[in-house]
């Protein structure tokens, strides 16, 4: 499904060059749920922006669901982003002033699906995160939580190879951080792909696999055995 | 993502943000409504001023005198003592002057006139008979200047509606009063009609006397101060103006038309000259509008540069969700657009708003012209285009890393 196959990725400015990663190599399968470990500045941030094609490797190979992701323009990473990618961000990032259902329906519009479709499977997402009877909330009449939920199901709409979450609980309550993880845990066990970009160990723990990164290199890759199950009450 | 799409996307936008959007339309609504209104205003009073001049009488020429001639020296167009009432009466029995049908020697000047306690400052001219039918004056009362008081030197005088209000107040009769002047008492036997119109040789606003009582009883003098023709059609116009002119320049003695010491203006001449004059008006005030549609125009790049800014993130947001580089231009572009097409709509009817209002207040024709609405819209449409794409182009560009970081 992901293969990272020796990346590097080099910053230049002015005056210095930073590595911010060398020669990082890992396979991600269909339907494993991935922490992405590490502590900042050690360039988990940047292996999240390949990841989301949002960034170029420098050297090395980044195969998406067999499509090469490397060396593309920024229009066919566009598309990629579009038809591939969930993104959830630390900071939901909706469009603000705007209802659940058109923040859903924004990846749909510009995959050029039609209208009533759209409406459709905004609906049916808004109702798998548990959002039913908010849908027509606009995004600054929900809670923190809530509104990561419109998040996810807007990352979820377009059935991506992978759902991509950075720092997903970062910025809201812990309470409501803990209905996060179970959602993504009940969103796994329907069959997809989660990468998730944590700094936070018991966050981690929710996951079935943890990688780990310290200065740009990949420093641990273990499968979770004991993973954190909570009764999913949704 | 089709063209439908990104307009509802857009309007989507447009009305989450109503302020920003309002503030941003009130720049154009006031470019283009005060192109309209500005120009309209303008056209407007043009035409009055053509109506004016054409409601002193149509196939009309004016023979003025050239000022007068000492050595290299040149007096004056219209100060001059040079035409007299001789040089009337030839062009009206000359054997080559064929295309004139009536001829009206005139001498004016202004007068303090005095009837009872109330006193005005008003144009008396000395006419002959002519003059009603050439100028198209009609009475309201009374009759005009005969042939009989101008060969027998009456003291009578034919008032205009103004100088009777002024005179005798409203709604008194004035025929068969005495009112006095330089000396002399005369009687009224006439009053004319309200012409309308006002300023420059406003006809309601003169005191009409017999030629010559005005010359030799008024003011002593011998010569007229200009000779109004009428000539037969539209068509003989020029032919009457070349007769007269030669047979003048024979009377006076010149060879050469350049040294002439009078000259024959036509009604067109006289439109002509006003219309230039009123149409540079009417470019200027153009011209001023102008600059209000480019400040508006700069505050609409100047809102959507703002928007930008303010909209990074979420111009990071749509390219991580799919946005392709032409989709976020158009975005940009579409709702630039849309701004400039809306206010220019808003700032049409505004623009024909105003100019209602303002040229019934100051009671001229009130003109819409399509030209100055078209190229209103055009310039707000190109406006929006040109000022919508350097910040698109600079949205379009961001990268969406940076662009989703942006505090």
């Amino acid at each position: 499904m992901i293969q990272i196959k020796d990346v590097s990725k080099l910053y230049k400015t002015e005056m210095i060059e930073t590595i911010a990663l060398s020669h990082v190599s890992f396979e991600i399968k269909k339907g494993e749920f991935v922490a992405i470990m590490g502590p900042s500045g050690s360039g988990k941030s940047t292996l999240m922006h390949i990841l989301g094609a949002l960034d170029q490797v420098t050297s090395g190979e980044y195969i998406l669901d067999g499509e090469k992701v490397s060396k593309l323009s920024d229009d066919a990473l566009a598309d990629i982003r579009n038809r591939k990618i969930g993104f959830i961000f630390q900071a939901f990032n909706l469009l603000p002033r705007t209802t659940a259902i058109k923040n859903v329906m924004l990846p749909m519009v510009y995959a050029g699906i039609p209208e009533n479709e759209r409406i459709e499977k905004a609906k049916k997402y808004l109702t798998l995160v548990g959002l039913a009877d908010r849908m027509y909330h606009t995004s600054n009449q929900l809670s923190g939580g809530q509104q990561q939920r419109v998040a996810i199901a807007r990352g979820l709409v377009m059935n991506p190879a992978i759902l991509l979450a950075d720092e997903p609980t970062g910025n809201i309550a812990s309470a409501q951080a803990a209905e996060v993880m179970e959602l993504f845990q009940k969103i796994n066990e329907e069959g997809h792909t989660i990468v998730m970009i944590t700094h936070e160990p018991d966050i981690a723990e929710y996951t079935g696999r943890i990688i780990t990164i310290k200065d740009g290199k990949l420093v641990g890759d273990k499968i979770n055995k004991k993973q954190k199950k909570i009764e999913v009450k949704l | 993502m089709d063209i439908k799409e990104l307009l509802i996307e857009c309007f989507g936008t447009l009305t989450v943000n109503k302020m920003r959007t309002g503030l941003a339309v009130l720049g154009i609504v006031i470019g283009i409504g005060s192109v309209i209104a500005l120009i309209s205003l303008g056209q407007g009073s043009q035409k009055m001023i053509e109506n004016q001049i054409q409601a002193l009488g149509s196939n009309l020429l004016t023979v003025s005198p050239g000022g007068q001639q000492s050595g290299a020296v040149r007096g004056a167009q219209g100060g001059g003592t040079t035409l007299t009432l001789d040089d009337a009466k030839a062009i009206q029995t000359s054997s080559t002057i064929t295309t004139v049908k009536s001829v009206s020697p005139e001498f004016s000047r202004r007068a303090q006139v005095v009837a009872g306690k109330n006193n005005t400052n008003t144009q008396l001219i000395g006419v002959y008979p002519a003059y009603a039918e050439i100028k198209k004056l009609t009475l309201s009362s009374g009759s005009f200047i005969s042939v009989r008081d101008v060969e027998t030197m009456n003291k009578v005088a034919v008032i205009g509606p103004q100088v009777a209000t002024d005179l005798f107040g409203e709604g008194i009769s004035p025929i068969g009063k005495m009112i006095r002047t330089s000396g002399q008492s005369l009687k009224v036997i006439g009053v004319t009609n309200s012409k309308g119109g006002s300023g420059f040789m406003n006809q309601d606003d003169m005191i009409f006397v017999p030629l010559s009582t005005a010359q030799k009883q008024l003011f002593g003098v011998s010569h007229v101060s200009s000779i109004s023709i009428e000539a037969k059609s539209q068509d003989a116009m020029t032919e009457a103006q070349n007769q007269v002119g030669y047979l003048l320049l024979a009377r006076h003695k010149f060879n050469d038309p350049t040294q002439a010491d009078f000259s024959i203006m036509s009604q067109n001449d006289i439109m002509n000259t006003a219309s230039q004059v009123t149409g540079t008006f009417t470019t200027l005030l153009g011209g001023i509008a102008a600059i209000s549609l480019l400040v508006g125009g700069i505050g609409i790049m100047n809102i959507m540069l703002v928007t930008v800014t303010e909209r990074t993130r979420e111009i990071g947001l749509r390219k991580a969700l799919g946005a392709k580089q032409k989709t976020i231009i158009l975005q940009f572009l579409f709702e630039a657009i849309i701004l400039t097409i809306l206010g220019g709509i808003i700032g049409m009817f505004l623009g024909i708003g105003i100019s209602l209002v303002l040229s019934n207040m100051m009671s001229i024709p009130f003109t819409i012209s399509p030209s100055a609405i078209a190229l209103a819209m055009g310039v707000s449409s190109v406006i929006g285009v040109l000022f919508g794409w350097y910040p698109a182009q600079k949205a379009a560009k961001l990268q969406p890393i940076e662009a989703l970081r942006y505090e």
